[in-house]
């Protein structure tokens, strides 16, 4: 596989199924783990950091759901490729500086991803359409426990896996949910939910996890505590927690159907209409838009445009797709065109 | 002394700001802090902030062993580059900064006893569980053969604690 050949592929977590994939767009479990006896990337020498890389690269290819995966060699890619593998959610920002025998590793289904010598040696990530941590942690315990019997892993009985960071030790898991909230927003109850998770130790993140902000009443949110509770523990805490935000935005959606079904049918089609006439429009308003679209898909407001069309438009709008689409380098001015002109062919088509 | 912020609560949490060359010293209560850190955390990023909690771990009456000097014996980092930056430099950090890591990463995490997983090849290791009275004692002797630098002993130490461990477990 190619780094073109991802642009005109949906990654499997993106078809907009599994469980409550109104409100849950996708679950992801990570591991972090480290080589016993060679320094954390940050560290460790050149020399090393290949040594690591390359055992990690024999290790991955004996691993059955890893060995047809394509390995990206970071250094090997200009800038607009490393910030789409970044859009598609398949390594981190910080995974795109100081590039040198850095390496991801994504299979076809774009489900797997593992990160070579970023903060740690492996940054091992799973995802799941829906809301799914269990079979996202048992497809990714399966790997972890294949890697283990190849590599020799930095563990310590009472601390765990060792990582660079303190705050990543023990079980090395996050478990993450990236949810739509659009009802809790608007109703003014966010803030309070967002305090709730804070205080029972739990993050509230971005789109693009570590370091954003959370835009167009997305939110994904994990678990900060990584030692002292077993994986499954953490991910049952996770799960309870999501559950009870889940029924909150249900309970809200419900609540603006019954109270201002107009003004709620109103905005989601202005948005579509928006969308759809559009000459010009940015990231940030594309994706406060598409927010209201794909709410009024999951209400049966919008009947004619999938989920999976939504899902798909909120990731090939980004500023790194346009420019692989288009194969050329754009200006900011000049994606804002394309991007709208790319909005209505795929909205236009769906609605006619 | 109560908290800046609230003024209600105990100050716990002692934090020093720079802003525009103007040092100002902030004394919080837990909450606070957790609000404060939460605003902190986009301004500097993570490793300023735990380079910060390393900071605290500090035991102030305890002036015979400055932990900014201890050394890793594997990789070299010092804990006071550890304060600095924010990140371990190897696996064996963990093992030469124990004392001061354990309470570390129970502030962090509210505990710093493993209860997941282990990797199948996993490295028996020098402290498996409080509970382990006898093990308990081998261990501790073990921790001052190393500090003694005796790396023999250790060793005899490390094999004997391995052999009961392994009895334990398949007990």
């Amino acid at each position: 596989m190619q780094i073109n050949d991802l642009i005109n592929h949906t990654s499997e977590w993106l078809k907009g199924t599994g469980p409550n994939s109104d409100i849950v767009i996708s679950s992801r479990i990570r591991l972090a783990r480290n080589l016993n006896k060679f320094p954390f990337p940050h560290w460790a020498s050149k020399a090393q950091l290949n040594e690591v890389l390359e055992k990690t690269r024999q290790a991955m290819g004996k691993v059955d759901v890893l060995s047809k995966a394509t390995l990206f060699i970071l250094a090997d890619l200009d800038s607009i490729d490393k910030q789409f593998l970044v859009e598609r959610h398949l390594m981190s920002i910080e995974h795109t500086q100081k590039t040198e025998q850095k390496a991801v590793l994504v299979n076809d289904e774009e489900n797997i991803a593992v990160m070579i010598n970023e903060e740690d040696h492996l940054r091992i990530q799973l995802m799941q359409s829906g809301f799914n941590l269990f079979e996202a942690w048992e497809i990714i315990n399966g790997i972890d426990d294949a890697l283990a019997k190849l590599l020799d892993y930095a563990y310590l009985d009472d601390f765990g896996y060792l990582t660079a960071c303190p705050t990543n030790t023990g079980t090395g898991m996050r478990g993450s949910v990236m949810l739509h909230l659009p009802a809790l927003v608007m109703s003014r109850q966010i803030e309070r939910v967002l305090a709730a998770i804070a205080k029972l130790s739990f993050t509230t993140r971005g789109l693009y996890g570590e370091g954003t902000q959370a835009s167009g009443n997305f939110f994904q949110i994990s678990n900060q505590v990584s030692l002292g509770h077993s994986e499954t523990e953490i991910i049952e805490n996770i799960n309870g927690l999501i559950r009870q935000i889940i029924e909150q935005e249900t309970q809200a959606r419900e609540i603006m159907l019954t109270k201002s079904k107009e003004i709620l049918e109103d905005r989601i089609n202005r948005s579509l209409g928006i969308l759809k006439s559009a000459r010009i429009i940015t990231s940030q308003e594309t994706i406060e838009l598409l927010s209201m679209v794909r709410l009024g898909s999951d209400l049966g407001m919008i009947k004619d445009i999938d989920r999976r069309t939504i899902n798909e438009l909120f990731i090939i709008t980004q500023p790194a797709h346009l420019q692989k689409l288009e194969n050329v380098k754009l200006s900011s001015d000049q994606r804002d065109l394309k991007r709208a002109e790319l909005i209505r062919k795929k909205l236009n088509l769906m609605g006619a | 002394m109560l908290c800046d912020i609230c003024g209600k609560n105990p100050a716990t949490v002692h934090l020093t700001e720079i802003i525009d060359e103007q040092m100002n010293e902030l004394h919080l209560c837990e909450d606070c802090a957790r609000h404060k850190s939460a605003a902190m955390e986009q301004q500097f990023g993570l490793s300023d902030l735990l380079a910060g909690m390393a900071d605290f771990e500090k035991p102030s009456s305890d002036k015979e062993e400055e932990p900014v000097t201890i050394k890793c014996p594997a990789c070299g980092l010092t804990y006071a580059d550890f304060k600095k930056i924010g990140r371990l430099g190897c696996g064996e950090c963990f093992n030469a900064f124990r004392k001061y890591l354990a309470p570390l990463l129970k502030r962090i995490h509210g505990s710093n006893q493993h209860v997941g997983k282990n990797p199948a090849k996993a490295k028996i290791t020098l402290k498996p569980n409080k509970k382990k009275s006898g093990l308990q004692e081998l261990k501790d002797q073990l921790q001052k053969a190393i500090q003694q630098e005796a790396f023999e002993e250790a060793a005899r130490l490390r094999d004997q604690i391995k052999k009961m461990s392994s009895q334990q477990d398949s007990a």
